[in-house]
């Protein structure tokens, strides 16, 4: 099999909370808070394959930003460390960092936040690939116009502020800005989430089209799974910043192993399931500031058992290129 | 027996800076009672306005202009507000998208809910808090007692939502208008809410309007679903004919739209173009310039309300045929 195009290996971040004023006073009451620490991503390695759509799914608060953005590399880990074609990008420095970083671009959920509405479209598509010496200034109009084409919008809105258009078009001019910098990897995170459904449909073609035609990679992190069933090769499954089950599309989608991805696939609502009684996974998402021991899942987990509140259970392989975390498989084997 | 909720040609104007833009525009809808309807479509297409003036809710720059909202037999449209008041929270009741909407973030949840029960009756503060307690524990509210002194915001989003439900069903309305109340929520979360108001409402008979633009939620809720574009309903009818057969072509595109429906890898079934602008809608059927079946007669006037058998309505001059391409 081929070199892995990135590698995340034993990645944690972790973000302390501080105390905030209100905290502070009551100390001065002698109420004792500290600062506390967040764990949002928790020892997590996992390689992204030249070529691949790697869906990231996981509910709110489970890590996958985070993981998304290190990945991107605007964020460092805590712990561990992200390799891009074999090389460490944290310890690059220079160009080579330089080309690491431009190689791995973020698409985000709200083109409208991350556009500067100050900026005409020709200036946001075209300014990073001039400065980065990657088209002469005098091509610019020529390689804006360009980009646009690639992402369905007509050259002539090139003129315009990121006001002046649907959300649609503003997600299309954010992957344009993307796209400019000649990218190899592209990390989604919940880049359709705020569209329509039929311009999500519109939005989702033009990423398949993009990698086939640009040889692109994809981390496509998603709340939604019947966008990342739709679009992934392969499926990572977090649970509270760790990943609990990796594998093929098919396979998790007809086999779901670990309990959570089997809970969260039979809450999915579908088109097909009518009239249906919903029957839920009791409990809330623990808070990662005290996430419980063990299987982070057990206190929600219809199959806990005593050994699941003690220790990390491991990512076990239980099919081709299919691993789950869940201690029934360790029960499986010993048995 | 006359039906719960009864809509009539309704239509609701905002005035703005561009003129008056029709945000409904001739929607009719009927809800029976213990009836589910799941009002589906795209952000802007009016489902938000709809429950709105069926609370009595809509205020200026908005106005309804025409129709008739009949809640039991008796017309709401023109009630001086001092009436709808009565019926709000104790007949009618209405859940959020953001919860906030309905909860003071400054008040404790017992005050608010001794507040909403006693609004309505005559009982003492003692037996409401009691009443209070077992509604957040029917929500699936562990400790109610000790929840109640809470504020808002030391709940979770899906833990708050369910404040907001439980308030909303205090007094067993007979109609519950739930305008998005799960969108913002994970579909662990979401599961277990619509579960909850599924089990609530079958026992008290509530007919609920369930608002999303979440087809595969309605698909699993409702008994009748109606789709809405650009202000009008386009199609109406029983959840299984209207998702397997749509005779629409902007349910049928919808219904394409959704990945679960499409051969993994493949191209999605795209709906060409962008959702209209209310402001500068076109002549005719308003779905025209996006539609693959619009030919020029679909240009000149706004397509009448097809009435057919099974409980089945749309507006086209061209629908799909029964068979429908449905896979
Ligand atoms: N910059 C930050 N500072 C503090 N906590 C953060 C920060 N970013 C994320 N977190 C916390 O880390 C956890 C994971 O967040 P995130 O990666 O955004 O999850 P997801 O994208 O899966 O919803 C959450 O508990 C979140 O509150
Ligand atoms: N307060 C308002 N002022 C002006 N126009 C409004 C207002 N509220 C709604 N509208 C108009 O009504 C249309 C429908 O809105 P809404 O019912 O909220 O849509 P939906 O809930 O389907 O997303 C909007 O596109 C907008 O043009
Ligand atoms: S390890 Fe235990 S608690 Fe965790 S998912 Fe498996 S059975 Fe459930
Ligand atoms: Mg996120
Ligand atoms: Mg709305």
């Amino acid at each position: 099999m081929s070199e892995p195009i990135v590698s995340i290996e034993s990645v944690s971040k972790r973000f302390t909370k501080r105390v905030d004023l209100a905290g502070k006073f009551a100390n001065l009451l002698g109420a004792g808070l500290r600062d506390q620490v967040v764990r949002a991503v928790d020892g997590v390695s996992l390689d992204i394959r030249p070529g691949e759509v790697l869906g990231l799914v996981g509910e709110s608060g489970c890590g996958k930003s985070t993981l998304g953005r290190m990945v991107a590399g605007i964020m460092d880990p805590t712990e561990g460390l992200i390799r891009y074609r074999g090389q460490d990008v944290a310890g690059l420095d220079g160009p080579k960092r330089r080309e690491a970083d431009l190689a791995i671009q973020m698409i985000f959920q709200d083109p409208m936040a991350s556009l500067n509405p100050r900026m005409r479209i020709d200036e946001i598509v075209g300014e990073a690939p001039v400065v980065h010496g990657l088209v002469p200034a005098a091509r610019k109009r020529d390689y804006v116009a360009e980009m646009l084409s690639r992402v369905g919008l007509d050259p002539a809105v090139m003129g315009r502020y990121p006001h002046q258009f649907s959300g649609g078009q503003r997600a299309r001019i954010g992957i344009a800005r993307a796209l400019a910098v000649q990218p190899k990897v592209l990390v989604c995170d919940e880049a359709v989430a705020a569209l329509d459904v039929s311009i999500q449909a519109q939005v989702l073609n033009l990423f398949m089209d993009l990698r086939r035609d640009l040889d692109l990679t994809y981390l496509f992190v998603s709340h939604d799974l019947g966008v990342v069933e739709h679009i992934a090769d392969r499926v990572a499954v977090m649970y509270l910043g760790r990943i609990v089950e990796l594998a093929p599309a098919d396979a998790l989608f007809t086999r779901p192993n670990h309990p959570y991805t089997q809970a969260l696939l039979s809450e999915v609502p579908r088109l097909d399931g009518r009239k249906r009684r919903f029957t839920a996974l009791k409990g809330e998402i623990p808070s990662p500031l005290h996430p419980p021991p063990g299987c982070h899942f057990h206190p929600r987990c219809p199959k806990a058992m005593d050994i699941c509140r003690e220790g990390r259970p491991p990512l076990l392989e239980v099919g081709s290129g299919h691993v789950s975390a869940c201690r029934l498989n360790e029960v499986a084997v010993a048995d | 027996m006359s039906p719960v909720l009864e809509v009539r040609d309704l239509a609701v104007s905002f005035g703005t800076r561009e003129g008056a833009v029709r945000a409904v525009d001739g929607v009719s809808l009927t809800v029976k009672r213990g009836e589910v309807l799941g009002l589906v479509g795209e952000s802007g297409s009016g489902k938000s306005v709809t429950g709105l003036s069926i609370m009595g809710l809509i205020d200026a720059p908005g106005r309804i202009t025409a129709g008739s909202i009949k809640f039991e037999g008796r017309e709401l449209v023109g009630l001086p507000e001092k009436e709808l008041r009565t019926l709000r929270g104790r007949r009618i009741a209405m859940i959020f998208q953001d919860p906030m909407t309905t909860l003071n973030p400054v008040l404790r949840v017992d005050t608010q809910m001794i507040e909403a029960i006693r609004a309505h009756e005559a009982v003492s503060e003692k037996a409401a808090r009691d009443r209070a307690a077992r509604a957040l524990a029917r929500v699936g509210i562990p400790s109610p007692e000790e929840r109640l002194q809470s504020y808002p915001h030391q709940f979770s989003g899906g833990m708050r939502q369910r404040v907001a439900i439980a308030i909303a069903l205090l007094h067993g309305p007979a109609l519950l208008v739930a305008d998005e109340p799960t969108t913002a929520l994970d579909v662990t979360i979401q599961a277990q809410i619509l579960a909850e108001v599924q089990q609530l409402c079958a026992e008290t008979g509530t007919a609920l309007v369930w608002v999303t633009h979440d087809l595969a939620v309605v698909a699993g809720l409702a008994d009748r679903i109606a789709v809405m574009y650009a202000g009008r309903i386009v199609e109406d009818g029983p959840v299984d004919g209207v998702l397997d057969s749509p005779r629409h072509p902007y349910t049928a595109g919808l219904i394409g739209s959704v990945p679960s429906r499409n051969r993994r890898g493949s191209p999605l079934a795209q709906i060409p173009g962008m959702t209209p602008s209310l402001a500068n809608l076109p002549p005719g059927c308003a779905f025209a310039p996006r539609c693959p079946r619009a030919d020029a007669a679909c240009r000149i006037e706004a397509p009448p309300l097809l009435a057919e058998t099974g409980g089945r309505a749309f507006r086209c001059i061209h629908p799909l045929t029964a068979e429908g391409v449905a896979a």
